[in-house]
C-alpha cells in the first residue's frame, strides 16, 4: 500500500511540473510536449489509484501465454507489435511523401508539409520500426544465447515505454515544427535527455543480462548488439550537446558550429547507419539465419573478422557526406578511404550469412522466411557495394544532393534492414504466442514477391533520377553557362517520382499483409492452404524408361 | 604546437599504430592454436537449447 501511495505521489509530482511547464512555455510545441507529458503522468495515477492489473489486461488484450515460461518476453511481444504498428505508419507517411514529390498540392501546410513529414518518416521507419524491432530482437536473443532470463526486469519494461514515448514526443515535434535540424537526429535537447536515460537503461539491461549468463561464451550476434547499443549511446550524447534558449522552451544551439558542426553531425548520422542498421541488424542475421536454417553460421572465424573490422572502419567514414564542402581535403579523402575499406568486412558478413545455406540451398524454394533473410542478405552486399562507390570523390561530384542517394539509403533501408526485420518478425510471431505455425506462410511470399518489387521499382527508378539530375546540373553550354534550371531539372524528374511512389505503394501492401498475418496468428487462427514448396506427383512422368527393341 | 597539431601527431603516429597493433591482435584471437573446436562449439551453442531457444 505504501508502495501504491508513494508511485501516486511521484506521477502527481510529474502532473504538477508539467502543468508548471505548460504555463511557463516560451513556445507552443514545448507546451504541448508538456500536455503530452501531463496525459502520461495522469494515466498513471489513474492506473496506480484503480490499482489495476496491467499485467493481466496487457495479457488478455495482446492474447500472451499466461503459463510460466523459462524466458521473460512481454517485453519482447510488445517489441514485436511496436514493430509492425510502426512499420505500418513509416511506410505510410513515406508512400505520402513519395507523392507529394510528385504531387506538389498534397503538401498541406503547415503540419504536413514535407519538410515536418518527411524527418516524420525517417525516424519513424528508423528509430520507432528499426528500433522496436531491435530492442525485441536484442532481448530475445540475449536471453537464448545466455540462456538467463533478462535482468531488470522492470527496467526491462522502461525501456520499451520510455523508447514508446520519445517515439510519440519526437513524432509529434516534427509535426509541431520543433526541430534542430540535424538529420536523424531532429528532436530538441529535452526529447535527447529523455532518450539518452532510456537508452542507459537498455545498456543496464542488456550488460546486465550478459553478466548472469549461464553459458560461458558470449554469442557473437550479442557482439554486435552490445556495439549497437554502447556506440548510439556515445553518438548520441556528443552529436546532441546544445545549449538550451530556456529551459521551458524547445528551441536550443549546438555546442560546436560551422564545419565542426557539420562533421560531428556526419560522424553520428553515418554511424547511426553503421551501428543503428548495420551492427544491430548484423546481429539479428547473425542468430536468426542460422536459426532458421538449422545450420550454424558458415565460419564463427569469419564473424570475428567482420565484427571488428565493421567496429575499426566504420567510425571514420562519415566525412564522405561531406565531400566538395569546407571541410578539410584530408578529411574528404580519409572518409572516402576508409568507406572503400569498408566494402571487404562488408561482403565477408554477406558471404558469411548466405554460405550459412550451404547444402540447404532447396530451403530457398521452401521456405518463404528463408527467402526473405537470403534476399536481406544479398541488399546488404549490394548496398554496401553502392556505398563505397558513391563514397569515391570523383562518382560522389555526379551523385552527391542527387536522388541516387535517395535510391541507396532505401535498397539498404527497404531491402536490408525491412527484409531482415520482416523474416525476423515472422520467425518470433508463433513462438512468442506458443502458435503451432504462422497464419499463413503463402502470405509471406506475397510478401516477399511485392516487398521486393517494390524496390526494384524504388531503387531503378532513382538510379535513372539521380543520374538524369546529376548530369543536368553539371551541363555547361557552349556560352559557358548552365543549361538548365533546378525547375527543368524536377520537370524531368516527375515519371520517376511516380514511380518512386508505385514501388513505395507496393512496399506497404507487403507490409499490410503482414500485419494482417502477424494479427491473425496472435488471434489464434491457422489459414487452410496448400502447403509451400510441395512437388507435385506426376504418376505419367513416374517409371522407368524401358528400352524398346528397334524394329 | 598548439593542441591541434599534438593531437593530430599523436594520431598519425603512436595512436595508428596502436589502433592497427590492436585490431590484428583482435582478430588474430580468432585464428590462435587450437581455437577451431572453441569456434565450433560456439556456433552450435545456440541449438542446444530447444525451449525456443
Amino acid at each position: 500500500m505504501e508502495a501504491v501511495v508513494g508511485r501516486l505521489g511521484i506521477w502527481a509530482l510529474v502532473l504538477l511540473v508539467a502543468i508548471a511547464a505548460i504555463a511557463g512555455a516560451q513556445d507552443s510545441g514545448f507546451a504541448v510536449h508538456m500536455g503530452i507529458i501531463a496525459a502520461v503522468a495522469l494515466i498513471l495515477m489513474i492506473v496506480t489509484a484503480r490499482n489495476y492489473d496491467p499485467v493481466g489486461k496487457a495479457q488478455s488484450i495482446f492474447k500472451m501465454p499466461t503459463g510460466p515460461s523459462r524466458y521473460d518476453d512481454d517485453v519482447i511481444r510488445w517489441g514485436v507489435i511496436a514493430t509492425v504498428f510502426w512499420g505500418m505508419a513509416g511506410f505510410l507517411a513515406g508512400l505520402f511523401i513519395a507523392l507529394q514529390m510528385a504531387f506538389p498540392e498534397l503538401n498541406f501546410e503547415p503540419y504536413l508539409s514535407f519538410g515536418r513529414v518527411r524527418p516524420l518518416h525517417t525516424s519513424a521507419v528508423v528509430f520507432a520500426f528499426g528500433g522496436n524491432a531491435l530492442i525485441a530482437t536484442s532481448f530475445y536473443v540475449v536471453q537464448r544465447t545466455c540462456r538467463t532470463q533478462l535482468a531488470f526486469p522492470t527496467l526491462a519494461r522502461f525501456v520499451f515505454w520510455g523508447y514508446q514515448l520519445f517515439i510519440v514526443l519526437a513524432a509529434t515535434g516534427y509535426l509541431l515544427g520543433i526541430t534542430q535540424s540535424k538529420e536523424y537526429a531532429e528532436p530538441e535537447w529535452y526529447v535527447d535527455l529523455w532518450l539518452t536515460i532510456v537508452w542507459l537503461a537498455y545498456l543496464a539491461v542488456f550488460v546486465g543480462t550478459i553478466v548472469r549468463r549461464h553459458e560461458p561464451h558470449i554469442y557473437v550476434a550479442n557482439w554486435f548488439f552490445l556495439a549497437f547499443i554502447i556506440t548510439v549511446a556515445m553518438l548520441h550524447v556528443v552529436n546532441n550537446l546544445a545549449v538550451p534558449v530556456s529551459m521551458l522552451g524547445s528551441r536550443s544551439y549546438s555546442a560546436f558550429a560551422g564545419v565542426q558542426d557539420a562533421l560531428t553531425q556526419w560522424w553520428y548520422g553515418h554511424n547511426a547507419v553503421g551501428f543503428f542498421l548495420t551492427a544491430g541488424f548484423l546481429a539479428m542475421m547473425y542468430y536468426f539465419v542460422p536459426k532458421q536454417a538449422e545450420r550454424p553460421i558458415y565460419s564463427y572465424r569469419l564473424s570475428i573478422i567482420h565484427f571488428w573490422s565493421l567496429i575499426f572502419l566504420y567510425i571514420w567514414a562519415g566525412p564522405h557526406h561531406l565531400h566538395y564542402t569546407a571541410l578539410p581535403d584530408w578529411a574528404q579523402t580519409l572518409g572516402m578511404v576508409f568507406s572503400i575499406v569498408l566494402w571487404m568486412p562488408s561482403w565477408g558478413g554477406m558471404i558469411n550469412g548466405l554460405m550459412t545455406l550451404n547444402g540447404a540451398w532447396d530451403k530457398v524454394r521452401t521456405d518463404p522466411i528463408i527467402r526473405m533473410m537470403v534476399m536481406a542478405l544479398a541488399f546488404y552486399g549490394m548496398s554496401t557495394f553502392e556505398g563505397p562507390m558513391l563514397s569515391i570523390k570523383a562518382v560522389n561530384s555526379l551523385s552527391h544532393y542527387t536522388d541516387w542517394t535517395i535510391g541507396h539509403v532505401h535498397s539498404g533501408a527497404l531491402g536490408w534492414n525491412g527484409m531482415i526485420t520482416f523474416a525476423c518478425v515472422y520467425y518470433l510471431v508463433p513462438r512468442l504466442w506458443n502458435r503451432e505455425r504462422l497464419y499463413s506462410m503463402r502470405m509471406i511470399n506475397w510478401h516477399f514477391w511485392l516487398a521486393t518489387l517494390g524496390i526494384v521499382f524504388y531503387a531503378a527508378s532513382m538510379w535513372v533520377a539521380g543520374i538524369t539530375q546529376g548530369l543536368m546540373w553539371r551541363e555547361y553550354g557552349s556560352d559557358g553557362f548552365l543549361v538548365n534550371s533546378f525547375v527543368d531539372t524536377v520537370a524531368a524528374l516527375h515519371p520517376m517520382y511516380l514511380m518512386r511512389a508505385f514501388g513505395g505503394l507496393l512496399y506497404l501492401s507487403g507490409a499490410i499483409i503482414m500485419t494482417y498475418n502477424v494479427w491473425m496468428t496472435i488471434a489464434g487462427r491457422l489459414r487452410e492452404e496448400a502447403p509451400m514448396g510441395e512437388t507435385r506427383h506426376d504418376e505419367a512422368a513416374d517409371r522407368p524408361i524401358v528400352a524398346e527393341p528397334a524394329e | 604546437m598548439s593542441f591541434y597539431e599534438i593531437f593530430r601527431h599523436f594520431a598519425d603516429s603512436y595512436g595508428l599504430t596502436l589502433i592497427f597493433a590492436l585490431y590484428l591482435l583482435l582478430c588474430g584471437w580468432a585464428f590462435r592454436p587450437g581455437s577451431k573446436l572453441r569456434n565450433e562449439n560456439a556456433a552450435n551453442s545456440i541449438f542446444e537449447d530447444s525451449d525456443h531457444g
